[in-house]
């Protein structure tokens, strides 16, 4: 049985739709990574999954249960941490797990233990009886992860877990992930538009865009998909584009342009890169640079979304 | 579309109070731990007192009017209409909760929503004890005549926190944010304030506002209250006051649905 199974939910919002026909599937134990830009579609399923709101048709079932049938039965089997750092600034660390733990039925004393063993975990312990609003943007984002663990959930959500937070916090985040999937058999669904987390933390990937997977599987897989190396040149001009995308049509694949640089794919890119210029220079092209990179989930997901990543989660 | 439905289950059932005991002590704590807050909470009634008695002092010597004191006419009046003001805000807290991002947090979790109103209630409540009590060392220091009745009267009060805090939260369950919140409550408190007898006696109200008087829940908590004060008990208006409550606490836990569909 899968602890995330999501089939064809469908969600509009006014004329929105947020998501067109979403289906998903996730294993027990792994760490599940739907990615996208803003507005793709990914905390609409959160929402959904966590029976925060219900789907207008499709289904989906966490740990078994339906969450619109039996919503009560998937809440005690989930962990969530939203977007947004969401602890209550006046109580304390402690406070916060404490009272949250308890809305799961958690008998006091299991609770106690529970709450320093986690503020121990996350580093909190000298932080424990202080106001959250004197912690930093990355204790309470560690707190924040604390909470959704208090009640030994089975499957945790972490909807964009390192958003906003400093490189460094951010940094100490992904070791903690990835650690609580490999320690507790936790299954976790996370989303993120960091391309780098993915990469880093998902063992199976989707790739969401306009409220659908355009592309699932593992990160290795989905980039060995990709034929060839990146090859990216930033040309002078603007308008000598189109120019350059015709000069290297016969060296290189899949050629994209947006703005000054251009895209394409080659099966050995550094020995394409002196016909790239030469090419290029015989077409009159100026050009600034040219880099050779492996494939990344960059490529994955321009291939797949036909969109260059940042742009559209800019 | 399908509502998603909050049926309790084994685990969290029988677990109601102690998670509206969670809130309410939530509710509290936060409170004090803002001593500018806690200030204000405990001058605003005697404010109204101090005010309105002196400003309506010689109001009682209206041909008709019917008190003898304008003090003790007044007090019941203060009483409920500090339960109005205090209670109205009641749901600042859920727009405050929305807007961090704990109230979609609470609302992952297998508790009742019934608990959180009942927790919100709760708080207000006990806020609402101590400001009256404040009113009342007030008034008999000023020289007001306070008996046994005014037990009674801090039932009726009560009923009213309990039916505006629910009010409150359910507005703020479909505002979502604080300036319609604000918006609303001032459209309701100050209409239903001067539309009843709180300061002024009926028999001497224009004859329209006393009929409208006779269908505003809080004249019949004044009104109720005055009763008691005076040593006799209000059924109707205790009855009326505490069905209205009732009503208005299913509806605003009704109204998670509401915010839940949102979402």
């Amino acid at each position: 049985m899968p602890a995330i199974a999501a089939r064809g939910l469908v969600k509009t919002y006014g004329k929105q739709r947020a998501l067109d026909g979403l289906t998903i599937e996730v294993p027990e134990g792994t760490v599940f990574g739907l990615l996208g830009p803003n507005g793709a579609g990914k905390s609409t399923t959160i929402k959904i999954l966590t029976t925060l709101t219900a789907p207008d048709s499709g289904t989906a079932h966490v740990v078994g249960h339906d969450v619109t049938r039996n919503p009560g039965r998937v809440r005690l089997a989930i962990g969530c941490v939203s977007q947004k750092i969401s602890v209550d600034p006046w109580a304390t660390g402690r406070e916060n797990l404490v009272l949250h733990g308890g809305l799961y039925g958690m008998r006091p004393r299991d609770l106690r233990r529970r709450a320093d063993e986690l503020l121990e975990r996350f580093d909190l312990k000298a932080a424990a009886d202080r106001l959250t609003r004197t912690y930093s943007g990355g204790m309470q984002r560690k707190l924040d992860v604390a909470m959704g663990l208090i009640h030994r959930p089975k499957v945790l959500f972490l909807d964009e877990p390192t958003t906003g937070l400093d490189p460094e916090a951010r940094a100490a985040m992904w070791t903690e992930i990835a650690a609580l999937s490999r320690d507790e058999g936790l299954t976790i669904l996370l989303t993120t538009h960091y391309l780098e987390e993915a990469d880093k933390l998902a063992s199976t990937l989707a790739i969401v865009d306009r409220g659908r997977v355009v592309a699932l599987g593992t990160p290795e897989g989905l980039k060995s998909e990709l034929r060839g190396d990146a090859v990216q040149v930033e040309l002078a001009e603007a308008g000598d584009a189109m120019r350059a995308q015709r000069a290297l049509e016969r060296l290189t694949t899949e050629i994209t342009a947006a703005g000054r640089s251009l895209r394409a794919r080659a099966d050995d890119g550094a020995a394409a890169v002196p016909a790239v210029l030469a090419a290029l220079d015989a077409a009159g092209v100026a050009v600034l640079s040219v880099t050779v990179a492996r494939p990344s989930l960059d490529d994955v997901y321009l291939r797949h979304a036909g969109r260059v990543f940042e742009e559209v989660a800019a | 579309m399908s509502t998603i439905t909050a049926r309790p289950e084994p685990m969290v059932r029988g677990q109601f109070v102690r998670h509206a005991g969670y809130f309410m002590t939530r509710g509290l704590r936060a409170l004090l731990r803002q001593p500018m807050f806690v200030v204000i909470t405990l001058i605003q009634p005697m404010i109204w007192l101090l005010l309105f008695g002196q400003l309506f002092r010689r109001i009682v010597e209206l041909p008709g009017f019917g008190a003898g004191d304008y003090l003790d006419f007044l007090l019941p009046g203060v009483l409920i209409m500090t339960a109005l003001f205090s209670s109205g805000w009641s749901g600042a807290a859920f727009v405050d909760d929305m807007e961090r991002g704990i109230m979609d947090r609470v609302l992952t979790t297998p508790v009742r929503r019934g608990a959180l109103i009942t927790g919100s209630i709760l708080h207000n409540a006990i806020v609402y004890v101590v400001q009256a009590c404040i009113v009342l060392v007030t008034a008999w220091l000023m020289g007001a005549t306070i008996g046994p009745g005014v037990l009674l009267a801090l039932v009726a009060a009560i009923l009213m926190v309990a039916g505006f805090a629910s009010l409150s939260n359910a507005i703020a369950l479909l505002a979502r944010t604080t300036e319609a919140l604000i918006g609303a409550t001032q459209l309701l408190v100050l209409p239903l304030m001067f539309l009843s007898s709180t300061m002024m006696a009926e028999q001497v109200m224009p004859g329209w506002i006393a009929t409208v008087a006779a269908y505003n829940p809080v004249n019949w908590a004044v009104v109720a209250a005055r009763e008691a004060m005076a040593g006799t008990v209000d059924w109707l208006h205790l009855g009326l006051l505490a069905a209205l409550t009732l009503l208005l606490g299913f509806a605003s836990t009704r109204a998670f649905r509401a915010y839940n569909r949102s979402l």
